[in-house]
């Protein structure tokens, strides 16, 4: 299998933008409110988990929202999946690794695993990976700001922001305020 | 992120002071996992690393091998005494049959100086050096690096002292190169017979001075690092008796209060108590020797990582 690189930022051309700063706060406040109705009374409070590093700043704003929406706040966390991905030594430069941190332990809770872009599911395999090493939740839910499709296992978000048809030659990219960029979220592909 | 550009780990002269600051910084991230409940990640799964270890080690031994395991490598031990060396077998013919049988990383500990190097350039696996006579003992470096860094938030500026054995000692001269090449300045302390040639020379100039007496040397130091005396090596009468060495050069609480008041103090094991250092001390609030042990796991799967995935191709 070769990997799939995401191609260097130059060789990449902006095609065209999928979210503005304000679509994208509207988004994510539509995906805190199905949150709070698709998750039943048990799951409680909520146990927010980002798939660092862009799922982290999402979660960390879907937690605002919830609690701006009236639930009792949910708990916080971020996964790092860095040694747990299956394409860890194929070809690919050696990851930054980050911190996991769950502070709280996830036994018997509903977890909720946020990512910025959902694609391939790989990422979301490791990060389920991640959580079994740590404890046993409750349930296991996934919300991504992006689904770009072009699946290669059986995952599926329960809560989305926006579908967007991809090819393999295209990449999503999330860009968000917490990483010094403007909000936005753009359909880029290879420079011809 | 600051690349790792070699395939063995064989010494820290060899090291810049940018890819010490990474395998730290790696080892770092590597702390947490041995908090967790389930100690262990799949990172290094269906890799095999060989722990070859010709000189008795308890710690080392035992730190490679939970570094291994803790990354879902294979680890395989063989010491002197089970190995055919004792059946006449060289050093480097056991290690091409061991090659043979694919490992990923061979942890080699031998007596003889330079016998890591000698066999990364003749088999296939990664080589990491885990000491080799008095040359050098890298991963132990790292460790007392990570350890220093921890308490005194870096090492630039600091004002270290080695006192003991040096003569024999690879751990003092791992960490002269480490610690200099970090910004440190390194106060050696030992009987002369004990010292050896060209220590000032391995850092850069200013950075290295030699003691022969112990107070002087603890004056306002930031880190105290007793080495034990390597009985096992010493041929000849290099000093009186133990009872003597101890009287001038063991660190005792009359002594570490010549140090800064926030010193810490640290030995890599194992320890001789009453010898080099006193009970008290070793035992006292200032003391950071089971903080070395516990990071030394975690520099360790920070090395293993970056050599056992040493096959990574370039990037597209």
């Amino acid at each position: 299998m070769t990997p799939r690189l995401p191609p260097p930022d130059s060789d990449l051309i902006e095609r065209r933008e999928i979210l503005d700063a304000a679509a994208l706060g509207r988004t994510l406040r539509r995906m805190a409110l199905e949150l709070g109705e698709r998750i039943p009374p048990e799951g409680r409070p909520l146990y927010l988990v980002g798939v660092r590093t862009g799922g982290a700043y999402l979660a960390q704003r879907l937690c605002g929202l919830l609690a701006e929406a009236g639930e009792p706040t949910p708990l916080l966390g971020a996964v790092d999946i860095s040694l747990y991905r299956d394409d860890v030594f194929r070809g690919l430069p050696k990851p930054e690794i980050g911190p996991t941190e769950l502070p709280e332990p996830i036994d018997g809770r509903t977890v909720v695993l946020v990512d910025d872009v959902l694609f391939t599911g790989r990422t979301i395999r490791a990060a389920m990976d991640v959580l079994a090493d740590y404890g046993r939740p409750r349930a296991v839910k996934l919300a991504a700001l992006v689904d770009r499709g072009r699946r290669e296992l059986p995952i599926q978000p329960d809560v989305v922001g926006v579908v967007v048809d991809t090819t393999a030659g295209e990449s999503v990219r999330v860009m968000l305020s917490e990483r010094g960029e403007g909000d936005r979220v753009v359909l880029r592909e290879r420079r011809a | 992120m600051t690349g790792f550009a070699h395939r063995h780990l064989l010494g820290m002269e060899s090291l810049s002071a940018a890819e010490i600051a990474m395998l730290l910084d790696l080892g770092d991230r590597f702390l947490e996992i041995n908090e967790r409940p389930i100690k262990k990640v799949p990172t290094l799964r269906g890799k095999t690393v060989i722990n070859l270890f010709l000189e008795p080690s308890t710690r080392t031994r035992t730190s490679f091998e939970i570094a291994a395991k803790r990354l879902s490598a294979d680890a395989v031990n063989i010491s002197g005494s089970a190995s055919s060396t004792v059946k006449g077998e060289t050093l480097l013919d056991t290690a091409r049959n061991l090659d043979a049988m694919a490992p990923d990383v061979v942890v080699v500990r031998h007596a003889q100086a330079g016998a890591a190097e000698m066999l990364a350039g003749r088999i296939r696996a990664g080589v990491v050096n885990a000491g080799d006579g008095a040359h050098e003992h890298p991963t132990q470096a790292l460790l007392d690096c990570s350890t220093i860094r921890k308490h005194k938030g870096g090492l630039e500026g600091l004002d270290i002292v080695i006192c003991g054995d040096i003569r024999h000692s690879r751990v003092a001269r791992s960490n002269i190169w480490a610690f200099t090449k970090l910004g440190a300045r390194v106060r050696i302390v030992a009987p002369r017979t004990l010292l050896a040639p060209g220590l000032e020379a391995m850092g850069t100039p200013g950075s290295v001075s030699i003691h022969e007496r112990l107070e002087p040397a603890l004056e306002g130091a930031d880190v105290i690092m007793m080495l034990r005396i390597q009985k096992e090596r010493i041929g000849g009468a290099l000093f009186p008796n133990t009872r003597e060495y101890s009287r001038y050069f063991g660190l005792n609480p009359r002594r570490l209060a010549l140090a800064k008041p926030d010193a810490i103090v640290m030995h890599p094991g194992p320890i001789n108590r009453g010898i080099e250092i006193d009970p008290a001390v070793a035992d006292g609030p200032r003391a950071v020797i089971l903080d070395q042990v516990a990071r030394g796991v975690a520099v360790r799967m920070a090395v293993l990582y970056l050599l056992a995935g040493g096959d990574a191709g370039p990037s597209e």
